[in-house]
């Protein structure tokens, strides 16, 4: 059936007891987003220091999808470069834009190759999307931080 | 109080019959969003299109003629529908420019002694309950013009809370904008305390009709409002065409929001001149197809019995909210009484979120609302981001809120909730 497919264990798990989920005093930078149209919401937090992304932090409420993504998202992209963190973020979103039709780079994407049902549910794309689209905002802002 | 003959009105509406996901049966509970459209209506736009399509009101020709009194008949069905003249009806895009309409007929710029003129000494009143778009046209208002925007709250179920109505609409208020039924928490205002207050201090009502209008009788006499409001497409009728009644004195002197063709009683290259109401309100060559459409939907409607419609929406909505309290985990938002309630029911359950409620019951074929339903304030007045919606109607059976509550029980089951 589908919905598994949709709702792979991985998500469901990330759901119940997500990563990261406590907002960290020390960062450089703060961002907020949210999707307007449903009401999901996310902080984000990233500390960046020479170019690497030593701690990233989030909070927020949402569906199981939105939440999952960012909790997967906040597990990846910390501890590497930030120019790392942001071609993960180009790979998910080619990934979720993809109709289903893109195929997964498990060795890249990890966990986050999870959310490959997604894709072929436009309506909760945007919701896989939420963290990630917060993570490339928070680190173009601290772009350039040493 | 019986139920509608279902089967016979299910054939009237083809999109009734497909599958959707998994092959699964559509089974259409998102009514209070948009309703589905039966034969009659696509067949009246087509035949509009087909054998009489010309710009009203404009053109020296037979079709000009005929296209004419197809838009001016819809008028006349629209007007009869809620027991008004037809010179009070405009068309609209959308019950959304509808009110639009209105708040743009208020301005600072206007004399004093104006019916319309509204300044920072005035405040506006809407509720907690609203819509966004009969709660943002009067920021927006209360923005250019100074006015100050008052409110009232909400009771402990989501009904307009008139405890403190004598200090809310008081003798500066200039109109007070609610909803005659909520799109979340389904509850049917109760008008007479809050018309009388607003008649005691002079103010103007708009009713905001989109959720009472498609669903039961309403006659603009009885209520004793100022204007009205509703949406074609939410009464089985097309997109692209909104209703506004207003009262014919005040739309006489209303100022229109949008000008240009056939709006005018007089123009040269410097000013112009109104024409009497409805044109003055109608500039460009109107949403024809669509008013005829609409006037198809109403008689359609009309045909059945809105009394009846009410009346089968109240079982439908008892059976639900019974069905609903028994499953754990279930809190309904609102009246959980079918009395005074129209048939949208809100409702969390605890530890799943609703887009996650949403899409296990569209695995099953059942077509819900999830979200905060464009009425943010009422969201967080009741400290929630999303809720799931259930909206039914004519078509609707006692069959598909059986297999929507089954649906309920299956997402416990998935979630392990």
């Amino acid at each position: 059936m589908s919905l598994e497919s949709l709702y792979q264990e991985i998500i469901l798990d990330h759901y119940k007891r997500p990563k990261n989920k406590v907002l960290q005093d020390k960062y450089s930078v703060e961002v907020h987003h949210n999707n307007p149209s449903c009401g999901d919401e996310i902080t984000l937090r990233v500390q960046v220091e020479n170019q690497i992304v030593t701690q990233l932090s989030w909070d927020g409420v949402g569906c199981s999808i939105s939440q999952a993504s960012s909790s997967v998202m906040s597990e990846l992209a910390q501890g590497i470069p930030v120019e790392k963190a942001l071609e993960l973020e180009v790979s998910f979103l080619e990934l979720m834009q993809g109709k289903g039709q893109v195929e997964a780079d498990e060795e890249e994407l990890e966990d986050a190759v999870a959310f490959s049902g997604v894709a072929r549910y436009p309506a909760r794309v945007k919701c896989a999307l939420l963290g990630w689209m917060a993570l490339k905002d928070a680190l173009l802002r601290a772009g350039g931080s040493k | 109080m019986a139920l509608l003959d279902t089967n016979l009105i299910r054939q009237d509406f083809p999109i009734l019959g497909r599958t959707v996901r998994n092959g699964k049966k559509l089974v259409y509970l998102d009514n209070a969003a948009t309703s589905q459209k039966p034969i009659v209506v696509l067949d009246a736009e087509r035949n509009f299109y087909l054998n009489h399509n010309a710009a009203a009101h404009r053109g020296a020709h037979l079709l000009a003629e005929e296209a004419t009194d197809a838009f001016e008949g819809a008028r006349a069905i629209v007007a009869d529908f809620i027991s008004a003249q037809s010179s009070e009806i405009i068309f609209t895009k959308s019950a959304t420019e509808s009110i639009n309409v209105v708040s743009y007929g208020f301005s600072n710029h206007l004399s004093k002694h104006d019916p319309f003129y509204i300044g920072a000494e005035h405040n506006i009143v809407v509720t907690q309950l609203e819509h966004h778009a009969n709660l943002l046209p009067w920021q927006q208002l209360a923005k250019r013009s100074g006015a100050k925007l008052s409110w009232l709250g909400i009771t402990a179920d989501a009904q307009i809370d008139i405890s403190n109505i004598d200090s809310v609409i008081n003798d500066k208020t200039k109109i007070v904008a609610i909803t005659h039924q909520s799109n979340v928490s389904g509850a049917i205002t109760q008008l007479e305390p809050i018309v009388k207050r607003a008649r005691e201090v002079g103010a103007m009502i708009l009713l905001d009709a989109c959720q009472s209008v498609p669903h039961m009788p309403v006659d603009v006499n009885k209520l004793n409002v100022d204007f009205l409001t509703y949406s074609g497409h939410k009464a089985v009728g097309p997109t692209g065409v909104g209703v506004l009644w207003g009262r014919s004195e005040l739309l006489e002197k209303m100022e229109p929001m949008i000008t240009g063709g056939s709006m005018i009683d007089s123009a040269t290259i410097e000013s112009a001149t109104w024409a009497k109401a409805p044109k003055k309100f109608e500039a460009g060559v109107p949403n024809m197809a669509q008013a005829v459409g609409l006037g198809a939907a109403l008689n359609y409607l009309t045909k059945i019995g809105m009394e009846k419609i009410h009346q089968h929406e109240e079982l439908l909505t008892e059976r639900a909210l019974k069905g609903l309290q028994d499953i754990s985990g279930v809190e309904i938002i609102g009246s959980k009484s079918s009395l005074n309630r129209g048939s949208a029911i809100s409702f969390t359950l605890e530890g799943v979120h609703p887009h996650d409620v949403g899409q296990v019951l569209d695995d099953y074929g059942i077509a819900v609302r999830t979200g905060h339903h464009c009425a943010w304030p009422l969201m967080q007045e009741l400290k929630l981001n999303a809720t799931t919606r259930a909206s039914f109607y004519l078509y609707n059976t006692p069959e598909e809120v059986d297999i929507f509550l089954d649906g309920v029980r299956e997402v416990k089951k998935f979630f392990k909730v």
